[in-house]
């Protein structure tokens, strides 16, 4: 499994994303985000850090959004941080501003 | 300017970020903005994308892509011999995916559609698919 650089303060854990998040790429986060999740009982806010994320497509979106119906299951939410302009455009065209908030 | 190159690629999922590099250096002569780049490279992956987990979902095959700028007109088409499309407008549809078990978000053609001026799907059960991006780049008229 990768491992992924990611913060965790009270009920708040961000994972710090980082490359190209596409098909090749998405599984191994997905299963590196949902250990994390799952060992952290007490979180309830996931916050995707994309600072250091260069290109992200549609599979990203997958990935959000299936973190998202996690964090829901447990009355949680999630937040985005720092996506470039191009992953900007992507999140607003599949609507994932709608279901989360951004965080400077 | 006007050019043609046209690549044939194992539809590995590594090859998608090699499909995307690869457009990038094809249209690079013509000094797009950054802008345009993120857009040509994002609509390409999702082509590529849905090559591999769908036309390609029962087992290995071969990709083409083939590039042509016509002028400040780029066409990209990415071409498969897999399992095809049953219903292409179904398929377009934003959220629709026939994988939910692999988490697709279902956004592989709006992201296209969206990225790019014009996006053509000819597909054939059993046959394979055919999806063709245009774009107009703005700085090769400069």
């Amino acid at each position: 499994m990768i491992k992924l650089n990611y913060r965790i303060s009270d009920a708040e854990l961000t994972v710090f994303l980082k490359d190209e998040i596409d098909q090749n790429s998405a599984g191994p986060i997905r299963e590196c985000i949902d250990c994390l999740v799952g060992r952290n009982r007490s979180v309830r806010k996931l916050i995707f850090d994309l600072s250091k994320v260069t290109f992200m497509d549609s599979s990203g979106i997958g990935v959000i959004l299936g973190r998202y119906k996690l964090m829901a299951a447990r009355g949680g939410t999630i937040g985005i941080a720092n996506p470039n302009e191009s992953i900007v455009k992507i999140l607003r065209i599949a609507g994932i501003y709608k279901l989360t908030n951004k965080v400077s | 300017m006007n050019n043609r190159i046209k690549i044939e690629m194992q539809s590995k999922p590594v090859n998608e970020s090699f499909a995307r590099s690869a457009v990038s250096a094809f249209i690079a002569p013509l000094d797009p903005t950054l802008e345009e780049l993120a857009d040509v490279r994002t609509a390409v992956s999702e082509a590529v994308t849905n090559s591999i987990i769908h036309g390609y979902a029962m087992g290995d095959g071969v990709i083409t892509l083939e590039m042509c700028i016509c002028g400040d007109l780029l066409t990209v088409e990415i071409k498969d011999r897999g399992r095809g499309i049953k219903d292409i407008e179904q398929a377009m549809q934003p959220y629709f995916t026939t994988g939910p078990e692999g988490e697709r978000s279902g956004m592989g053609f709006a992201v296209m559609k969206a990225f790019m001026d014009k996006v053509e799907v000819f597909s054939k059960p059993a046959e394979g698919t055919v999806v063709r991006l245009i774009k107009r780049i703005s700085s090769a008229d400069a």
